[in-house]
């Protein structure tokens, strides 16, 4: 404001002004970051280098960095399994969503605004209490148990809690939001006169929605299993509720580590070698999909 | 399905048909017969049911009653697709995630024709722009666009072309150029072109029929020249063009012209330009068919005297007046600036006179301002 007032005064210190003003608006976001993720990141990764002391609890620096290795093999099969109830848990998820989100999208009317409502309507309640709730959903006294029994799809003896497919069934339903709402993003920008002239060039609805609709909500479909992958990775709470000791996942294993064992070292070094995993599948992820060749 | 262009072909016949949303009637007992192989325009203000009726012939609507047909094949409840028939839409509707090349090949590839890239580089060639067939819709301008919608739709030789204000959200000179490109376009590729828009001038341009849609009917069909030259309604005679209308009574009779009194002052109109059911007319004549001259210098024909100008407006090629009559209404005036005399003043007096053959006189009983306070450029 100052250089205004002298707009007598030189250009050239002006134009210094000027070029200050982006750091100063960047400055308490710059700030933010180094002090919250940059900082904490190099203490992870240097703790994940310390080794046992002569006190217990107690660790000193050794820049052991075959820690990280001795780590990642340790935990190789619950990484594995992360990935894999991830996978699985985006896909049905995906597979939940998609007509919901079209549902949404193109044939709520004006019932629309409710229904986005309801969808991340299950976020006014804790994450923990909702699934505890999939427990007594699937517990042997639940409604949908005696409903199987009586289709004589299940027999009294079969659980279905504390199994991979409740882990997977709840990982999809907690993260099923995070899923829906980028889909119904992407497919509520698509115009609907470019689906008329889809119909109009000789496409039936099926055809449309393949050669069409499909391609333009891809976006979308990028963003939504995104962001239910990374979050379904690094999750502990639905292998602890829903699971039993063997479908553990890495995030259960750093739990342990922290909490239980209290081996800092190990766990900070599985949460470092869980980011750089999920980075580079996501990397590999974006290339594949190719999100900037959309629209 | 291979041969959904082919297999269709004829006259585009619309009978009785009525489109009702609710209680409004948005195109109400509509017949209409549509030659092969001409430029067809649907002409009328925003809201007249013009674009509601290029819908139902393209299946994007289903009429509430009425049939649709091409020559002899009953299309009514065919699906979109199942038409022989292309639209170019309003906005171009273009595929965004698509190349130029397949968006045009689109419709092929639907139909499992085999030379896709033959014909999809004949049509860019026709439309000029073989060099886009990489680029996206996105990468391209408004007028590129446009022939690319336009490429979109005749690379499936439909029977019938739709064009939804195809031009409307292009600059005015971009739009006169395309005006002429799309009449040249239908005359090479002779398909029946179904044509919708606002502007008159458009439409007046390129089709060879016009129909003037007004609250789901059709006022009058006809060529350019018929429909300009001999309006049978005040909304006709006001959306195409402007006119003065003058309430008046006809008086006499003089061979083949009527004569009418308009306040108080005679002039003569022909009986077969008359479309009056009772002795009230409005009389009517365009503003660049009457001459203005002063008091002491009026030709023969027919003449008003006793006007004042009100305004004038100098606008290159005309000199546009405004003349008060002695009954307080204002006439248009167009005079063209070809004799080099400086056009009047404000307020001089002035003696206006025209043909009769020029005018023409519609029924006394409508509202004479039906049509013209319509802005066609406001939609």
């Amino acid at each position: 404001m100052a250089a205004v007032v002298r707009s007598s005064g030189s250009t050239t210190s002006e134009l210094k002004k000027k070029s200050l003003v982006p750091y100063l608006l960047l400055a308490p976001g710059l700030l933010w970051l180094a002090l919250f993720f940059v900082a904490p990141i190099i203490t992870l990764i240097s703790t994940a280098t310390k080794t046992p002391g002569a006190g217990i609890g107690e660790f000193v620096q050794t820049y052991r960095w075959a820690n990280y290795w001795d780590s990642l093999v340790g935990a190789s099969g619950q990484f594995g399994r992360s990935f894999l109830y991830a996978t699985c848990a985006t896909l049905l998820a995906l597979a939940i969503a998609y007509p919901l989100a079209y549902g949404i999208a193109f044939k709520s009317g004006k019932y629309k605004n409710i229904l986005l409502v309801l969808v991340v309507a299950p976020f006014f309640c804790s994450f923990i209490l909702r699934t505890i709730a999939w427990k007594q959903i699937l517990g042997q006294e639940g409604p949908l148990f005696r409903f199987l029994l009586d289709l004589h799809i299940v027999t009294p003896t079969t659980h279905l809690t504390a199994t991979a497919p409740a882990v997977i069934v709840g990982l999809a339903y907690n993260f099923l939001p995070f899923m829906t709402l980028p889909l119904y993003g992407s497919l509520e920008r698509i115009d609907p006169r470019v689906l008329e002239a889809s119909g109009d060039l000789y496409s039936n609805a099926f055809t449309t929605f393949r050669k069409v609709t499909v391609p333009l909500s891809m976006p979308g479909v990028v963003a939504g299993t995104l962001l239910t992958f990374i979050p379904a990775a690094g999750d502990y709470v639905n292998a602890e509720i829903l699971g039993n000791p063997n479908t553990k996942m890495i995030g259960n294993v750093i739990n342990a580590q922290f909490l239980n064992t209290q081996d800092y070292p190990t766990a900070a070094a599985l949460s470092f070698i869980l980011m750089i995993g999920i980075s580079i599948l996501v990397m590999i992820y974006i290339r594949k999909a190719g999100t900037e060749e959309l629209v | 399905m291979a041969d959904a262009s082919t297999s269709a072909k004829g006259d585009l016949k619309l009978t009785n048909i009525t489109k009702s949303f609710g209680d409004f009637k948005a195109v109400d007992d509509l017949t209409l017969t549509i030659p092969e192989g001409s430029f067809f325009a649907l002409l009328g203000p925003s809201g007249c049911g013009k674009t509601t009726t290029l819908r139902m012939i393209a299946g994007l609507e289903d009429p509430t009653s009425g049939k649709i047909s091409i020559g002899s094949t009953d299309i009514t409840n065919k699906r979109p697709y199942q038409r022989p028939v292309n639209t170019v839409f309003q906005n171009y509707a273009l595929f965004p995630h698509l190349t130029i090349f397949e968006n045009i090949a689109f419709g092929l590839r639907r139909r499992g024709i085999k030379d896709v890239k033959e014909q999809v580089d004949k049509v860019l060639n026709l439309v000029e722009l073989p060099h886009l067939a990489d680029r996206k819709p996105t990468q391209l301008s408004g007028g590129q666009q446009q022939r690319i919608a336009v490429a979109r739709a005749i690379v499936n030789r439909p029977a019938l072309l739709l064009l939804d204000e195809p031009l409307g959200a292009l600059d005015l000179k971009l739009r006169r150029q395309m005006q002429i490109e799309l009449k040249w376009i239908q005359t090479e590729v002779g398909l029946t072109f179904v044509h919708v828009t606002h502007d008159q001038e458009e439409a007046m341009t390129m089709a060879d029929t016009i129909a003037v849609m007004n609250e789901g009917r059709i006022e009058q069909m006809g060529s350019p020249a018929e429909l300009y030259d001999n309006p049978k309604t005040a909304f006709v005679a006001n959306f195409l063009g402007q006119s003065n209308l003058i309430q008046g009574t006809i008086v006499d009779s003089d061979g083949d012209y009527h004569v009418v009194d308009l306040f108080g002052q005679k002039a003569k109109v022909l009986k077969s330009r008359t479309h009056s059911k009772s002795n009230s007319v409005l009389y009517a004549i365009r503003p660049e068919k009457l001459r203005i001259d002063t008091e002491n210098n009026h030709r023969p024909g027919n003449v008003f005297t006793g006007g004042h100008i009100v305004d004038v407006s100098y606008i290159g090629v005309s000199t546009q007046y405004q003349v008060e009559m002695p009954w307080k209404q204002e006439i248009m005036v167009f005079e063209q600036n070809d004799d080099g005399i400086p056009p009047l003043d404000k307020g001089d007096e002035v003696t206006l006179s025209w043909e009769p053959a020029f005018s023409f006189a519609l029924d006394g009983a409508q509202d004479a301002t039906a049509g013209s306070e319509v802005n066609p450029e406001e939609e």
